[in-house]
């Protein structure tokens, strides 16, 4: 197999790390959604948990994508 | 000032200002570069946003002297719910961080500039500072006993084999994972960005009906333009945040 063709099916494999991030972000909001429906007055206060949790969790999705980029780029 | 069709990636990278001379040092080129000049915006930015809206410090606040003091505010009750008392020791250095990251990120949405914080070295610099600063604090003010860090309260001994070593190796990761959450954030948006605008330049010089569908990708670009300001704000926000729990780690080791 080529090199060229070898970097792309790498690239695509290791953007997989996304479906993790989707299901991880959808779960916090899901939750946070469903915890501030039974208690909106509580809600606000946990604002800024909610975009951390948000935050590391697009993260860890995050690192599988560079290691596409660096995979299909250098 | 028309410039040959570029690639997604060609953004990213650093060449020194064609406005100045060139100059090194022993073979090593220090030329003025685009990051370089990107930076010194950033940061002038920040100075201008904060000392013009604090010129006319008045008792009720204008808008300008309004939104400098909700930035100060933030950042001020985010160390100090999440440091304590004692990390308002530390709130400069967040401050700083936090601003600095903050402007890079918002001025590389402008068109044609660069975007410090899309770097690894940019990143990792920053994050190393701030896991050094932990350390140090750590060692400082608790001596050895900065290492009851990695025991955790309440697990019976013969679990500590495991978790110690586990502990470890998580402290250890928080600077990569630190410099990588911004720097990954920072690079897969914009490169996002110049996809769609290849989309957008493919689908117009398609010609026909394809140069109607043009205006797909344009919508796309317009709505990741959105969520990109708001991942450059919650990204310096993380920082900020990851910092002060970091430092509340080492200046109140495992006490709340």
């Amino acid at each position: 197999m080529e090199a060229e063709a070898a970097k792309f099916i790498g690239a695509g494999l290791a953007s997989l790390a996304l479906l993790g991030a989707g299901i991880g972000i959808g779960n916090i909001f899901g939750n946070f959604l469903s915890g501030a429906l039974r208690n909106p007055g509580a809600a606000a206060s946990q604002n800024g948990n909610l975009l951390l949790g948000f935050a590391l969790c697009e993260a860890t999705g995050l690192f599988g994508l560079v290691l596409a980029f660096v995979i299909l780029f250098t | 000032m028309l410039k040959m069709i570029a690639g997604p990636m060609e953004q990213f990278q650093v060449h020194p200002v064609s406005w100045l001379p060139h100059f090194g040092f022993g073979g090593v080129d220090l030329s003025f570069t685009n990051a370089s000049l990107w930076m010194f915006i950033a940061v002038f930015g920040v100075i201008a946003f904060l000392t013009i809206g604090m010129a006319r410090a008045a008792l009720v606040p204008g808008r300008m002297q309004s939104m400098a003091e909700m930035t100060y505010e933030f950042i001020a009750n985010t160390v100090r719910n999440n440091a304590g008392e004692e990390g308002m020791k530390f709130f400069p250095l967040i401050f700083t961080l936090f601003m600095f990251v903050l402007f890079c990120n918002l001025f590389g949405l402008l068109p044609y500039s660069f975007t410090p914080t899309s770097h690894i070295i940019v990143t990792f610099a920053l994050a190393l500072m701030v896991f050094l600063t932990v350390i140090v604090v750590g060692f400082w003010r608790h001596g050895l006993r900065f290492f009851s860090l990695f025991v955790p309260g309440g697990v019976p001994g013969w679990l500590l084999p495991v978790i110690v070593p586990i502990e470890v190796i998580s402290f250890l990761s928080r600077p990569i994972s630190l410099s990588v959450r911004l720097f990954a954030n920072m690079l897969a948006g914009h490169t996002m960005l110049k996809v769609f605008a290849g989309f957008v330049v493919s689908l117009g010089a398609a010609g026909g009906i394809m140069s109607a569908g043009a205006v797909l990708p344009l919508l796309g670009i317009v709505a990741v333009t959105a969520l990109e300001f708001l991942v450059a704000a919650l990204q310096a926000y993380v920082f900020a945040v990851l910092t002060s729990i970091y430092l509340n780690d080492a200046i109140n080791l495992h006490e709340h």
